[in-house]
């Protein structure tokens, strides 16, 4: 190893220091700064990461007076009215996929494990129908009766929320059931029953605190995923936040490229959020996203 | 998974209620996951007309356009699955093992976070604003006298998605693949060396077998995700490229194709050909478990 130091058997993964050079001797002046290959794939991946986002505030930047690009943003109704609807619609999904999803991964450890392969199949199943097609069968299904959703704005609002619901189910359902693996569930459930709750007061004051990290960092990565959607939102002729910007984009300048600026903070900061929420968490969180 | 839950606490006289928790689940996916794939589903093999059943939409999969629509988007899917998951890898290689300073793998965690999920309209905008024909990067490297618009290049094309879709690609396969690397375990490593072997004997005879069932895994997975894709290149081609999920949206807004089994028939091909991806992910998974982990 590069220490130069015998070989020690248990070492955490993270230890692991040398694999680029295999002389030992050649390694001890360059450890501190890293092998050469490595910082130039590093910096590839940052010229590739870092170039269309500069050139994004290059753009926004152009805009005269100074700003104009975002304080004309800020000005236009339409930009607060999409944010707000597609937060609140976000906000909506949160609430209602945690209420959905906690009682089940909940039921299946303590009450019905033989279930559990058949919950995870559903729970995977968004991965397998793309958005486009999951919002086009939603719209088939019910533009008509007995379950006309889409006749009316409350309708296609609250069928926007569904279809936002399956989308985060994967995401959501993965993070709850590995917080619930990290508590003692059942003993929680029965010292809670031994007390004379019932299962209300279980599930809303024993099992949700318990489960902070992983419904926070759920949440975010939910709400990071809806505030930017763009697919069911256009196909549902929904005022979100998405299809604005795809409009923008098609009618302006420099308006877009500061509402995208504005769009990956936003994504940067739900991110940061979720690690910070982890660090120091035993739950694993699972950060991977739906286009 | 093998799981180490207790048998239900009282079995005799719970039992036959032990689904009764699971009815607002199972009520919500019928209705919003079951309910619209088995209206395509049915849809696809009927009849426009008399509703008959009929196999004649699955065959009119291969009308030209269609096919290209398939053809392009398995085309831009592999492309970007090979280019992103070889580069993903190799720069999850770079910061775990390549002794860069620490900071740079959290933050590179951290960004691969941010910029697997920012995808859509702003991501095809921010390449519109680099590599278009008066994008900020085009006349950049044209003042030093390249000019990628001479050779017919164009940001608005099959190449041009697939440099968009990487962005989102290879931070997928940074995320997937850093906990596999991670599971390399440096006593592999020693014990090769100590037998005499290079880094190259070790990466080319150890670790990459090792790893060759994630590797493979992950590449399905980022096939999956560029496939599914829309809003990225609904915004940056605005339809000059035919790509599947273009062509349903199109099928949704409106009947273009004049043939309603037909836009059904090819989201069922869709979720078919994701089906497969998932299935071939799982069960290389499964398989890279014997070692990782």
């Amino acid at each position: 190893m590069s220490g130069g130091g015998p070989a020690i058997g248990s070492r955490a993964p993270g230890a692991l220091e040398s694999v680029a050079t295999s002389s030992v001797a050649e390694d001890r002046p360059r450890r501190n700064w890293g092998s050469p290959w490595a910082w130039i794939i590093f910096l590839i991946g940052v010229l590739y990461f870092t170039v269309p986002l500069i050139a994004t505030f290059i753009i926004s930047m152009r805009a005269k007076p100074l700003f104009a690009g975002y304080t004309n943003s800020f000005a236009d109704s339409r930009f607060l009215s999409s944010l707000t609807y597609s937060f609140v619609i976000g906000l909506i999904t949160v609430v209602l996929s945690i209420a959905l999803v906690v009682p089940t991964a909940y039921w299946v450890r303590l009450r019905a494990p033989r279930l559990r392969p058949f919950v995870e199949f559903v729970t995977l199943l968004p991965f397998v129908i793309p958005p486009v097609v999951l919002v086009f069968g939603l719209i088939r299904a019910y533009s008509r009766p007995p379950l006309p959703f889409t006749n009316t704005d409350i309708g296609s609002s609250a069928l926007l929320v569904f279809a936002y619901i399956v989308l985060s189910l994967p995401y959501m359902y993965r993070s709850v059931d590995s917080g619930l693996r990290a508590i003692d569930i059942r003993t929680l459930t029965e010292a809670a029953q031994s007390m004379g709750a019932g299962w209300f007061t279980i599930l809303v004051r024993i099992i949700l605190p318990n489960l902070r990290v992983a419904l926070l960092s759920g949440a975010f990565l939910s709400l990071a995923i809806v505030i930017g959607e763009f697919t069911m939102a256009v196909y549902l002729a929904r005022p979100a936040f998405g299809p604005y910007l795809a409009l923008l984009g098609a009618n302006r300048t420099y308006e877009p490229a500061a509402v995208s600026l504005i769009s990956f903070g936003v994504t940067w900061l739900a991110m940061i959020a979720i690690a910070l929420i982890g660090r120091g968490s035993r739950t694993r969180i699972q950060v991977g996203g739906a286009h | 998974m093998i799981e180490r839950d207790a048998p239900p606490a009282r079995p005799a006289r719970r039992l036959s209620f032990s689904w009764a928790g699971l009815v607002p689940f199972f009520l919500f996916s019928a209705l919003f996951l079951g309910l619209p794939l088995a209206f395509l589903a049915l849809g696809s093999i009927a009849d426009n007309k008399t509703g008959a059943p009929t196999l004649a939409n699955y065959g009119a999969l291969t009308t030209p356009t269609v096919a290209t629509a398939f053809r392009n988007s398995i085309e831009v899917s592999l492309v970007t699955a090979i280019v992103g998951g070889i580069f993903g890898f190799l720069l999850a290689v770079a910061v775990i093992l390549g002794r860069l300073p620490r900071i740079l793998r959290s933050a590179l965690m951290t960004f691969s976070g941010v910029a697997s999920n920012f995808a859509g309209i702003p991501l095809a905008l921010a390449f519109t604003y680099a590599l278009s024909a008066q994008g900020i990067v085009t006349l950049l490297i044209k003042g030093i006298g390249i000019n990628i618009y001479a050779g017919g290049f164009t940001i608005f094309s099959k190449l041009g998605i697939e440099i968009v879709y990487l962005y989102f690609q290879f931070p997928l396969m940074v995320l997937i693949i850093a906990p596999a690397i991670d599971g390399l375990k440096p006593e592999w490593r020693e014990a090769a060396e100590n037998m005499g072997a290079t880094g190259f004997q070790y990466w080319r005879r150890i670790a990459l077998p090792i790893l060759t069932p994630t590797l493979l895994g992950s590449m399905i997975l980022l096939f999956g995700n560029s496939f599914g894709a829309q809003a990225t290149a609904y915004q940056l081609t605005a339809g000059q490229v035919a790509l599947v999920p273009l062509a349903i949206g199109n099928q949704i807004s409106g009947d273009v194709l004049h043939n309603v089994g037909l836009g059904y028939a090819m989201a069922m091909g869709m979720v078919a050909v994701m089906g497969i991806s998932i299935v071939g992910y799982t069960l290389l998974q499964r398989r890279s478990e014997r070692w990782l982990r």
